[in-house]
């Protein structure tokens, strides 16, 4: 739309002296800050919701439905940033807000949602999205929109969008690692593959068992899927048996965790005794609260974040996330992934010097986060993020104890050659 | 895919296998009951039988931390006490819903269908309010936990004995109920007909809202034992509803010896094929044969023969 010169009727002039009389008793109360901001016509040149002090931002994960178990989470480490952004100042002198919106667990609300954050609200982020399918629901608004979504989630990878930050680990980086440990460390030579029937587990055995035959030089020798939520894995537990793996490489996901690890703990395949090695990139703390400490204790888990990291950075997040959210809550490796979406997206601001998306995007990779409670990240060209992988072994009071960790940083391969 | 087993092994792994066999058999007969008899005697499709499964799950739960904190010394047995606990709970929710919802939607089947599902969702909703989003860790006595070593190969979860146990308990009080009781005795006579048995002096509505009662106080039973092998989260409740369903419809609906002969089926194939392909294949293979007995059997493998 053109605008000719408006002409000044009676309403705009109230309203533009108005305007000016708060801007001066504005001024005159905060000029400090007020001169150091830059001008919002010269960071926000596409229509975003920004003003002169505030800057929008939007959070979209499920509340309710089945998977606000995995999400509350998310949300609670998001808001958490925003709150010692906020405290720091702001990005760019402007204080962030926040609008939540609720995924409900079902995709189609999810594009929905999204939309509304993008069109309505012009929120200049997203932080949110949880599953894949959630993901991918929302991907093409994104896009479409040319609004920044930041996803915490660790995934299969198989996907690199100009609109997105991926701030999980991509499905190599979390198992590469994890088979060369135990192949080195436990000497493990055969292998037992289950999972759930969707694409993340069948994308990630896909490329563990690649690894281990071409790379490792060991042996598959089972590979299983059960269906979300199954319950029962007696069966499956006397196929292991009988097949005596050096190792279960299990990426058993929801519910049938809780039923998985119980059924393995009753079935008398214990652990804590080392006749085997579990190993799993689907356990987090979040997860052990469901299948209790004494349950899992003795299986070790591949990710790159564990609640008990013993870095300055990772105690003070800790610290400050049981003062905000309660004492005895427990912090996941997407839980942390999370909260490194705020601050890669401030960082991205700050040296952008522009809250416009094409800005940010240029500025992204690079951008390097030194105080993140996992240690240093920084974002690739191809929007993951470089990251150390870490094995955690699980213990009895719900806890990972850290046992190793990737001297160099593992870089992200969202489509790794060889491997599909 | 046995040739490279010693015969020692693999006896072992079968007597092992037929065993897992079992214990599904007996987590089906306990989730399918209840709904047999709101399904089977009073034709309503209960979408919230789940729920009423995962209140009995979260009295375990609550029950469990009582005993941690105030009685301690106790704590081996709270199981015995939650799972009384839990038919109650779950029974009491269950007349109350019955009163407030069911009662004015009989010979509605279609409606009811669409009021549990609700009623479903707004029980999930109402869990995750007041218990948190997250699932919650049941500490299980140690003694329900362990294995019972029969030979050098052979090992008997314990807790899969329990749930076998259980499951005869509740399957022959269901049955002494119905078919050696006066109280069995009206149910039977208001499914045949609701009309003669209301004119012969039986008092429908109370009969009625005491057998959705007994069903629900049933789920709330498995509920609990089920916090020993699977999760206990707001929405863990749908993780058993389409195998309740899929027993009790296979089996007949109304028929008691139906659900048993139905769940004993379609639990050994399960677990035989689990054993052979994998889960996921496994229950693709169950569903398809499932559903091809159904095409020619519409009534289920047992069916009541009622003049209508």
């Amino acid at each position: 739309m053109e605008h000719s010169k408006p002409k000044l009727s009676r309403r705009s002039f109230l309203a533009r002296s108005i305007a000016a009389m708060s801007a001066a008793v504005l001024l005159s109360g905060i000029s400090l800050t007020a001169t150091a901001n830059p001008s919002t016509a010269e960071v926000n040149t596409t229509g975003l919701a920004v003003t002169d002090d505030t800057v929008k931002v939007g959070i979209l994960h499920s509340i309710t439905g089945t998977m606000a178990i995995s999400e509350e989470g998310s949300v609670q480490a998001e808001i958490l940033a925003i709150e010692q952004i906020n405290a720091m100042g702001g990005v760019l002198g402007r204080q962030i807000e926040y609008v939540q919106e609720d995924g409900a667990s079902d995709w189609p609300t999810f594009a929905d949602r999204a939309n509304k954050l993008l069109r309505q609200d012009k929120v200049a982020a997203v932080f949110g999205c949880w599953t894949s399918a959630s993901r991918k629901a929302v991907l093409p608004i994104f896009e479409r929109n040319n609004g920044m979504l930041y996803y915490p989630t660790f995934y299969e990878g198989l996907e690199q969008s100009p609109n997105v930050i991926y701030t999980g680990q991509e499905a190599t980086q979390q198992i590469l690692a994890g088979l060369d440990w135990v192949s080195e460390d436990k000497g493990a030579k055969t292998f037992y593959l289950i999972g759930s029937d969707y694409i993340w587990p069948r994308t990630s055995n896909k490329i563990a068992r690649t690894h281990i035959e071409q790379h490792l030089g060991g042996q598959v020798v089972g590979e299983d899927y059960f269906p979300l939520g199954h319950t029962s894995f007696n069966s499956v537990i006397n196929r292991i048996r009988l097949r005596k793996p050096d190792v279960i490489f299990a990426s058993v996901v929801g519910g049938s965790n809780v039923a998985f690890y119980r059924q393995l703990k009753a079935a008398g395949l214990d652990m804590t005794k080392e006749d085997f090695t579990l190993l799993t990139i689907s356990v987090t703390e979040d997860e052990i609260l469901g299948i209790g400490g004494d349950n899992i204790e003795g299986a070790y888990a591949s990710m790159k974040y564990f609640q008990s990291l013993p870095n300055e950075n990772n105690q003070a997040f800790v610290e400050a996330f049981k003062a905000r959210w309660g004492a005895d809550a427990v912090i996941g490796d997407v839980t942390q992934a999370a909260y490194l979406g705020p601050w890669l997206w401030k960082a991205a601001v700050e040296k952008a010097g522009s809250f416009d998306v094409d800005r940010v995007r240029e500025a992204s990779p690079g951008i390097e986060l030194t105080t993140a409670p996992e240690g240093y990240v920084r974002i690739h060209e191809n929007h993951h993020l470089w990251s150390k992988t870490r094995i955690g072994h699980a213990q009895r009071d719900g806890q990972f104890k850290v046992v190793y960790e990737t001297d160099e940083l593992m870089e992200p391969d969202p489509f790794p050659a060889g491997y599909q | 895919m046995f040739s490279d087993f010693s015969a020692a092994e693999l006896t072992a792994i079968f007597a092992m296998q037929g065993f897992a066999g079992l214990i599904l058999f007996a987590v089906f007969v306990l989730m399918a009951l209840g709904l047999a008899i709101i399904f089977g005697q009073m034709g309503v499709i209960n979408m919230a039988h789940g729920e009423f499964m995962i209140l009995g799950a979260y009295v375990t739960y609550m029950t469990s931390n009582l005993f941690a904190n105030h009685f301690p010394e106790l704590f081996g047995s709270y199981f015995l006490f939650a799972i009384v606990l839990a038919f109650f709970a779950a029974a009491l929710l269950g007349v109350i819903v019955e009163w407030g919802l069911i009662r004015f939607l009989y010979h509605r089947p279609l409606d009811t269908l669409l009021a549990t599902w609700g009623l479903s969702l707004i029980l999930q909703q109402a869990y995750r309010s007041i218990f948190g989003a997250r699932e919650v860790g049941v500490v299980i006595p140690d003694w329900l936990m362990g294995s019972y070593q029969i030979t050098d190969m052979i090992e008997v979860p314990i807790n899969g004995l329990f749930v076998m146990s259980l499951a005869v308990l509740a399957t022959v009080t269901v049955a002494v109920l119905m078919y050696r009781s006066r109280w069995g005795k009206q149910v039977r006579a208001v499914v045949q007909n609701r009309e003669m048995a209301g004119a012969v002096g039986i008092n429908t509505a109370r009969v009625d809202r005491l057998t959705f009662a007994l069903g629900c106080g049933i789920a709330g039973v498995a509920g609990s034992a089920f916090t020993m092998i699977g999760s206990t989260g707001p929405s863990s409740g749908q993780l058993y509803i389409v195998d309740t369903f899929l027993v009790v419809v296979f089996g007949g609906a109304g028929s008691l010896f139906g659900t048993v002969a139905s769940a004993f089926s379609i639990s050994q194939s399960q677990s035989i094929m689990e054993f052979f392909m994998g889960g996921s294949m496994a229950k693709v293979l169950t569903l398809l044969v499932v559903v091809i007995i159904l095409m020619f059997r519409p009534q289920g493998l047992f069916s009541l023969k009622v003049r209508r």
